[in-house]
C-alpha cells in the first residue's frame, strides 16, 4: 500500500524514553528498524509490535506504531489471533532467546508451521539480561553464570535449525551492529509473504559482553563469518581466499586457488523447495566453521490467514445468506400454539 | 396375537395410561449406542410436545474394555406433560444392555419400576465382567421391579437379517431395538427417528434398512410380549407458545456466541484447546464459517486465550473456552486482559477437580478459581448458566457486560449444562437488540491520545489498529492513568488497583435486581447459582407444594454480585445454598453480607436431585419447628 504522505524515521519514533542499558545492542536493532518502517510503503497505524517479556520485548514501546508488550513467551500466540482477524495489518513480533525459545518455545514453532504472514525477530544474546543474568536456551555448554557457577550443564538450541525443523518459509541471521546488513535482512523479512524468522545477534554488554566479537570485531570477523547471497558462491575471508563445498551432505571449507576455483564452490539457493541445504548452513557454527549470515531459506507456502479467509468465503457462498433463523431453526422443530 | 403397525398409536391394542412425568435410563456399553438411543428419545419426545430434561452420563474412556463396568455409558430423559427443571431423580424405565450396565445403574431404578434386560448378555463372560457370581435373573435381587426379560442380541440380528450386514454389524442395531421398545412402551412416534436415520445413514442403505427394521422389530415386541402390563401416554406440556427445538448447553453457548457477534456487528474469534466438557463449543463454532466466526485450535491452553487477546486488540469479538485445568493454564493470560482491559470472553464448563479429576463428570468447584485465580488484584465479571437454554442468555450478557466496562468476563458452565438438552424457544429476531460498541475514530494527532481515559462507568476506549492517530501501545506493566505510560508510581499503582476494582463493581449498574421465586421474606431460602438451579427449584417447588415457607433465588451474577441481594438475604432466617463443591458460594456469601448461611454440598461427579434438596429443606424446617 503507498502514502501519499512520506514517513521518516521520525514518524516511528514514540515519546517513551529508551531504557535499555548504555551500550545494549538493542539500541542499534530499534535504530535499523525506524530506518526500515518508512520504507515498507505503510503508515505507522497499520502496524503493530507485539512482544513477550525480557530486555528486547520492550521494544514496542519505543515505536509509535501500535503495539502490545504481553506476556512472557505468548507473543507468537497474541500475534496470531490479530493477524487471522486483522490481515491488512503489517504485524511484528520481538521475542528472545528466552522469550522465544524457552517459555514460549511451543507458540514459535506452531507461528513458524502455521506460516501467517508475520514476521518474527528473535534477539539472541545468549543469556538472561532482565532477570540479570542467567543462562538461556543458547548458552553454550559450560558457560558461567550467575545460575551456573560451575557451568551450564545444558545443550544449546540452535535457533535457525529450530525454526526449519519447524517448517519456517523464511530464515535469515544477522548482527545488531551490522546496520545495512541488518536493514537489508529486515527489509527482506518484511517483504517475504509467510511467517519471517530472523535471528538477530544481539550483546549483552553488562551479562554476556562479547560474545559475538568473532562476528562483530572488525579485524577478525571475515574470517568467521559467511554472508550469504542468493546465486553467489559461497566465498570467505578477507582475500575472499576460501569457500564451502559439499562433501556428500556435509558442508567443508576449501582454500580456493590450486586447482580449486570458485566455480567449485557451493551455490547459494534460499528459494530451494527442499530444506537439506539450508539445514546444513544452519549446522555451520563458529568457531569451527565460518558462520552463515543472511537468507538461508525463503521459499513460497500457503499463508494461513489467507487460507482461513477462502474457507470462510467457501462457507458462506455455500450458505446462501446465513441467518441466525436459519441458524437457530437447523434440525428438528415444532410449534407450541 | 394382533402385531400393529409399527409407528402407529397403539391405542386400538392396549389402552394407553396417562402419565404426567416419566423418566427412562438407557444403560450399556460405551459402543452400544446408548447417547444415541437417548438422544432420540429426548428429540422425539420433544417434538411430541413434552418437556423434556436429560443427563448423559458417560465415562472419560473413549472405549473402556468391552462390557466391563469402567465402560458404562448411560443416557437419562425425563419428558413430562408440565414444564420440568431436571432430568428425573428416580428411573422408571432402565434399560439395561448388559450385566454392567445393570450393577451400575440399579439404584436408579424407582421400586417396581420397569428393568428392560438384553438376556443375551446375561452369558458366562458378560457377568464374569461385571463381577457377578451368579445372574441376578437367577434369583430374586430383581423381584421389586417389572423384569422385561428380552432377548434383544437375537431378536436383533434376525429382525435385520434381510440387511445382509453380517453378525457383527446386526448386533450394532441392539440400541434401535432397545428404542423401538421403549418408544412402544410410552407411544412415541418412530417418524423422527426414522427420519434421522435416512439423515445419518442415507449414504449406507444397508445400514439405514438394518436400523429401521431394529427399530420396528423392537415396537413389535412391546407390542407382542407379554412380560409388559402396561404401556403408557404422555400428554403434551404446556409450554409457552412459540417455536421450539432442542438444544444442549454447549450448544447454546455456540449459538449465543454467534447471536452476540451478529448483534454487535463483531467478527467472531474462538481460541481453544480441545477439553472435555467443552469441546463441543469447537466443534459447533467450526460448523458455522459462514457467520465470519474465526475458531482457532491453538497448540496450547496458553495460546487459545493470547491469541484470542490478540483478535480482541485488533477489535474481534475474543472468545476462549474450557474446564478447570485449562483455566488454571490461562490464569496469567487472563490477569493480562485484566491489564489491558480488553473484551474478551473465558468460558469455563466446569468438571471434577482437581487436576484431571473427573472429565466427563459434573461439579461446581471452579467458582473460586474464577474469582481469585490470578495474580494479583484482579477482578472481573463473572456470570454463571443455570440450564443448557440459560447459556444463550448468558454468554450474550457476558458479551454486553465485557463491551462496555472493557474487561475480561467468566462465564461458568458445567458438564451437566454443556450435555444436557432441554426444549429452547427460538427467539424471534425482534428479540435480539443490537449491543452497542463503541471505537474512537481518526484524530490528526494534534492531541495526544489517552488509551486510558475513562467514561462515566470507568471504561477506556477500544481504540483499533489502523486507526489514524490513535497508535498506542499496551502491555502488562502497571499504566499510568489516562495516558497508558509505563508506571511504576507507588501512589499511581494503589489509584490503578482501586480503578479496575471500582470499574468492575459498577457492573451492579448494568445488570438487574436479584428476583425471588416465592415470599418475598419468610423461613428458609435456597440460593442456587449455575446448573443446580433445577434440583434447587424443583425442590423448593414441591416444598412450597407440601405448604412449606420456602422462597428459591438464581444467582446468575456471581461478581459483582447484584446490588438487592444483601437486603434480600436478610429477609430469611435461613438460607440454604446447594452447591456441587464444598462450599465456595457460601464462603463469598458470609464473607461479603455477613450472613451465616447454610451449605448442602455434594462432590460425587453427579447433579442433585431434587429429592435431595427437598430432604434439606424438610430438615432445615424441623429445625426450624423444634426451635
Amino acid at each position: 500500500m503507498s502514502h501519499a504522505v512520506a514517513f521518516t524515521a521520525k514518524d516511528f519514533e514514540s515519546d517513551q524514553e529508551v531504557r535499555w542499558c548504555p551500550g545494549c545492542g538493542d539500541y542499534s536493532i530499534l535504530a535499523q528498524m525506524k530506518k526500515v518502517l518508512p520504507t515498507l510503503g505503510l503508515a505507522p497505524e497499520q502496524i503493530v509490535f507485539v512482544s513477550g517479556i525480557g530486555c528486547s520485548s520492550r521494544f514496542p514501546y519505543y515505536l509509535n506504531t501500535y503495539g502490545m508488550h504481553s506476556i512472557h513467551g505468548r507473543a507468537p500466540a497474541v500475534a496470531t489471533g490479530l493477524k487471522l482477524t486483522r490481515p491488512e495489518l503489517s504485524v511484528w513480533v520481538i521475542t528472545g532467546d528466552g522469550d522465544g525459545l524457552s517459555i514460549g518455545g511451543n507458540h514459535l514453532i506452531h507461528a513458524l508451521r502455521r506460516n501467517l504472514d508475520i514476521n518474527i525477530l528473535l534477539f539472541n544474546n545468549q543469556i538472561y539480561g532482565l532477570t540479570k543474568g542467567q543462562y538461556s536456551p543458547t548458552s553454550p555448554t559450560g558457560q558461567i553464570t550467575r545460575s551456573t557457577p560451575y557451568g551450564s550443564l545444558d545443550a544449546p538450541l540452535n535457533p535457525l535449525t529450530l525454526a526449519l525443523g519447524a517448517e519456517a518459509s523464511f530464515v535469515a541471521r544477522s548482527v545488531d551492529v551490522w546496520p545495512k546488513h541488518l536493514a537489508d535482512t529486515l527489509s527482506r523479512a518484511a517483504a517475504h509473504r509467510g511467517t519471517s524468522f530472523v535471528e538477530i545477534y544481539q550483546n549483552c554488554n553488562i551479562y554476556n559482553d562479547g560474545a559475538f566479537s568473532w562476528a562483530t570485531d572488525k579485524k577478525i570477523k571475515d574470517e568467521h563469518v559467511l554472508e550469504l547471497e542468493h546465486g553467489k558462491p559461497m566465498v570467505f575471508g578477507a582475500a575472499r581466499d576460501r569457500g564451502i563445498v559439499l562433501d556428500g551432505l556435509t558442508p567443508r571449507v576449501v582454500s580456493l586457488g590450486e586447482g580449486i576455483g570458485e566455480d567449485a564452490v557451493l551455490v547459494h539457493d534460499a528459494h530451494r523447495d527442499d530444506p537439506t541445504l539450508a539445514f546444513a548452513l544452519s549446522r555451520m557454527r563458529h568457531p569451527a566453521f565460518p558462520e552463515p549470515f543472511g537468507v538461508l531459506r525463503a521459499v513460497e507456502r500457503p499463508v494461513y490467514e489467507a487460507r482461513a479467509g477462502a474457507q470462510m468465503a467457501s462457507a458462506r457462498a455455500a450458505a446462501h445468506a446465513p441467518s441466525l433463523d436459519k441458524l437457530f431453526a437447523s434440525g428438528d422443530t415444532w410449534e407450541v400454539a | 396375537m394382533a402385531i400393529a403397525t409399527a409407528g402407529a398409536p397403539a391405542a386400538q391394542v392396549r389402552t394407553r395410561e396417562r402419565l404426567e412425568s416419566v423418566t427412562v435410563r438407557f444403560a450399556g456399553d460405551s459402543g452400544d449406542g446408548m447417547q444415541l438411543a437417548g438422544t432420540q428419545l429426548t428429540n422425539t419426545s420433544a417434538l411430541s410436545g413434552n418437556d423434556v430434561a436429560t443427563f448423559p452420563d458417560f465415562p472419560a474412556e473413549i472405549r473402556a474394555p468391552r462390557g466391563t463396568l469402567a465402560g458404562v455409558s448411560g443416557f437419562q430423559v425425563h419428558f413430562a406433560a408440565r414444564d420440568i427443571l431436571t432430568p428425573g431423580d428416580q428411573v422408571d424405565t432402565l434399560v439395561a444392555m448388559n450385566p454392567a450396565a445393570l450393577k451400575q445403574s440399579l439404584k436408579e431404578l424407582k421400586p417396581g419400576g420397569t428393568l428392560i434386560v438384553d438376556v443375551d448378555a446375561f452369558d458366562a463372560k458378560g457377568l464374569k465382567l461385571a463381577r457377578y457370581e451368579h445372574s441376578p435373573l437367577d434369583d430374586d435381587s430383581l423381584d421389586g421391579y417389572q423384569l422385561v426379560r428380552a432377548p434383544i442380541t437375537a431378536l436383533t440380528r434376525k429382525a435385520v437379517e434381510d440387511a445382509g450386514l453380517g453378525k457383527k454389524l446386526s448386533e450394532r442395531c441392539r440400541n434401535f431395538f432397545a428404542m423401538g421398545l421403549v418408544y412402544w412402551i410410552y407411544g412415541r412416534s418412530l417418524e423422527p427417528t426414522l427420519r434421522f436415520i435416512e439423515r445419518r445413514f442415507g449414504k449406507d442403505p444397508a445400514v439405514a434398512q438394518a436400523d429401521t427394521l431394529a427399530l420396528n422389530a423392537g415396537w413389535n415386541f412391546g407390542e407382542t410380549t407379554e412380560a409388559l402390563e402396561r404401556c403408557y401416554h404422555v400428554p403434551a406440556a404446556r409450554l409457552a407458545p412459540g417455536r421450539y427445538r432442542n438444544l444442549t448447553g454447549n450448544q447454546a453457548l455456540a449459538y449465543g456466541l454467534i447471536t452476540a457477534a451478529q448483534r454487535s456487528g463483531k467478527t467472531l474469534f474462538y481460541g481453544s484447546y480441545p477439553i472435555t466438557p467443552a469441546s463441543d463449543i469447537l466443534h459447533e463454532l467450526s460448523r458455522h464459517k459462514a457467520f465470519g466466526v474465526h475458531t482457532f485450535q491453538a497448540e496450547d491452553e496458553i495460546a487459545a486465550i493470547t491469541s484470542a487477546i490478540g483478535a480482541a486488540y485488533g477489535g474481534a469479538m475474543a472468545v476462549t473456552a474450557s474446564a478447570g485445568p485449562g483455566i488454571a493454564l490461562k490464569g496469567e493470560a487472563l490477569g493480562l486482559a485484566v491489564m489491558l482491559e480488553l473484551p474478551l470472553l473465558v468460558l469455563n464448563v466446569q468438571r471434577g477437580g482437581p487436576s484431571t479429576g473427573l472429565p466427563t463428570k459434573v461439579e461446581q468447584s471452579d467458582l473460586l478459581q474464577a474469582m481469585f485465580g490470578r495474580s494479583g488484584e484482579a477482578p472481573l465479571p463473572v456470570l454463571a448458566a443455570s440450564g443448557p437454554g440459560d447459556c444463550f442468555e448468558v454468554v450474550q450478557e457476558a458479551w454486553r457486560l465485557a463491551v462496555r466496562l472493557m474487561t475480561p468476563v467468566v462465564v461458568l458452565s458445567d458438564a451437566y449444562v454443556a450435555n444436557g438438552a432441554e426444549p429452547w424457544r427460538i427467539p424471534e429476531p425482534g428479540d435480539l437488540a443490537p449491543i452497542a460498541v463503541d471505537h474512537p475514530g481518526a484524530s490528526d494527532g494534534t492531541q495526544p491520545f489517552h488509551p486510558y481515559a475513562r467514561d462515566a462507568l470507568l471504561a477506556r476506549p477500544w481504540a483499533l489498529p489502523g486507526t489514524p492517530g490513535l497508535a498506542h501501545r499496551v502491555g502488562g506493566l502497571e499504566k499510568q492513568d489516562i495516558t497508558g505510560d509505563v508506571s511504576y508510581d507507588p501512589d499511581n499503582h494503589e489509584h490503578m488497583v482501586g480503578v479496575r476494582a471500582r470499574k468492575i463493581a459498577n457492573a451492579v449498574r448494568l445488570i438487574p435486581e436479584q428476583s425471588v421465586d416465592g415470599p418475598a421474606d419468610g423461613a428458609l431460602l435456597v440460593l442456587s447459582w449455575g446448573g443446580s438451579y433445577g434440583p434447587a427449584a424443583e425442590a423448593v417447588r414441591r416444598a412450597r407444594g407440601a405448604g412449606l415457607d420456602v422462597a428459591h433465588c438464581q444467582l446468575r451474577y456471581l461478581n459483582p454480585m447484584p446490588a438487592n441481594l444483601g437486603s434480600l438475604l436478610k429477609r430469611y432466617r435461613k438460607v440454604l445454598i446447594p452447591e456441587l463443591n464444598t462450599g465456595q458460594l457460601r464462603m463469598l456469601v458470609r464473607a461479603r453480607y455477613l450472613v451465616d448461611a447454610i451449605g448442602l454440598n455434594k462432590v460425587q461427579g453427579r447433579p442433585f436431585s431434587a429429592d435431595e434438596v427437598l430432604a434439606r429443606i424438610f430438615e432445615l424446617s424441623d429445625e426450624g419447628t423444634d426451635a
